[in-house]
């Protein structure tokens, strides 16, 4: 992080700044139809270009970072917080950073779709709320099949025919066995650290 | 959210059971923890049946928020209501998200060490091999689909070619592409 952190601004925050974090993230959670990764363009705009809040390496830095570490994906926003208080100056700042972010982006989304749900688990026998849960199945099986295909990709990329040997041998494993999936994650890992994939 | 299951299923014995499953699910998850979701909840644990859990997904998927966040409530909530929907996301993710912020402290040390990518890049590997099966499997649910088998399959696969080869944004896949499916099964299925 040594490298960043030459390149990266010392801000002042101010009360003002904060809460105007905050209800961008609260705007952003309402927005994110379809996953959280569809507003990253906009806090880009709001973040790196308008406030100068992050550099461009901090923010593609927190999207790397939170694709490769496990959990949800959703944490990249996490780290964005993190690095607007560390550039404010302070672990405490970051952590401040940290926890507005994601309540901000959590809440209004969690709010909603509780409610959502509960009412159409209330009114599950209504032939509008079964089609459209019955109806977006095959949709369902497209994206999944889709981020497969493109996680795939993205890695197979130069022509690395042992990676997808190894996607698809996996694959084959979850498909036919009850196999516990860490065995096969250990098994990926030591293949990458040796080289051999 | 009280079950409505006549049968008597396995189910999550307390609060702390469903922290803690989500919590270990989340760490499987490198780069989406969705798939990981189905293999654990589904297939090992059989919290959930395939149609559940397909007809859950399409409700978290088109509401706002990070879709397993969604679904994580959803699931929680089925149980323990509000109480479980707030331990099943406290699992997704309060351990992950200490360890993305540990990470993000000694980043600068490990970012460059070759064994570091090389394992990332054989785990995301797993996971992308871990995504596909499960579409595979939850293709089978599709047999008891109000729609004929055909219908569905074409319209999976042409939800494929938008996203996957097309690069379509996703709001449009779920709300044109999504919307017609939902129109066609209103129209079969019995009022």
């Amino acid at each position: 992080m040594s490298d960043n952190l030459q390149l990266a601004p010392h801000l002042v925050l101010t009360w003002h700044d904060w809460v105007a974090l905050f209800g961008h993230y609260l705007m952003m959670s309402i927005m994110s139809v379809g996953g959280a990764i569809s507003t990253t363009s906009e806090m880009h705009r709001f973040l790196v270009d308008q406030h100068h809040w992050l550099t461009e390496e901090q923010f593609s830095q927190s999207l790397a970072l939170a694709q490769a570490a496990p959990g949800p994906n959703v944490l990249f926003v996490a780290l964005m917080g993190w690095h607007v208080g560390m550039n404010a100056g302070s672990t405490t700042a970051a952590l401040c950073g940290v926890l507005i972010t994601m309540v901000g982006v959590l809440t209004p989304s969690t709010i909603i779709t509780y409610t959502a749900a509960r009412w159409a688990h209330d009114n599950r026998e209504l032939r509008p709320v079964r089609a459209f849960k019955q109806g977006m199945a095959p949709i369902v099986i497209a994206l999944l099949t889709s981020t497969a295909w493109i996680m795939g990709s993205s890695a197979g990329q130069g022509g690395n025919w042992r990676l997808w040997l190894l996607a698809v041998a996996c694959g084959l494993i979850i498909w036919r066995t009850r196999l516990h999936l860490l065995w096969l994650l250990a098994a990926g890992a030591l293949l990458g650290a040796f080289g051999q994939v | 959210m009280t079950s409505s299951n006549p049968l008597d299923r396995p189910r999550p014995t307390s609060l702390g059971d469903l922290f803690i499953s989500f919590t270990i699910l989340a760490l499987q998850g490198f780069g989406g923890v969705l798939a990981v979701v189905q293999r654990e909840l589904v297939e090992r644990k059989r919290w959930l049946t395939q149609e559940e859990f397909v007809e859950d997904w399409a409700v978290a998927q088109i509401m706002p928020g990070p879709n397993v966040i969604n679904l994580s409530l959803m699931i929680g909530g089925r149980w323990f209501g509000f109480p479980g929907a707030m331990a099943a996301l406290g699992g997704l993710l309060l351990v992950p998200l200490g360890i993305v912020l540990l990470l993000v402290l000694v980043h600068g040390r490990f970012a460059a060490d070759p064994h570091v990518a090389g394992a990332l890049r054989g785990m995301a590997a797993v996971c992308a091999g871990l995504i596909g099966a499960v579409g595979l499997k939850l293709s089978v649910a599709l047999r008891k689909h109000p729609l004929p088998l055909w219908w569905c399959i074409a319209i999976a696969l042409f939800g494929f070619i938008l996203i996957a080869l097309l690069k379509c944004p996703l709001p449009y896949v779920l709300f044109g592409l999504g919307g017609l499916s939902c129109v066609l099964t209103y129209r079969r299925l019995n009022p």
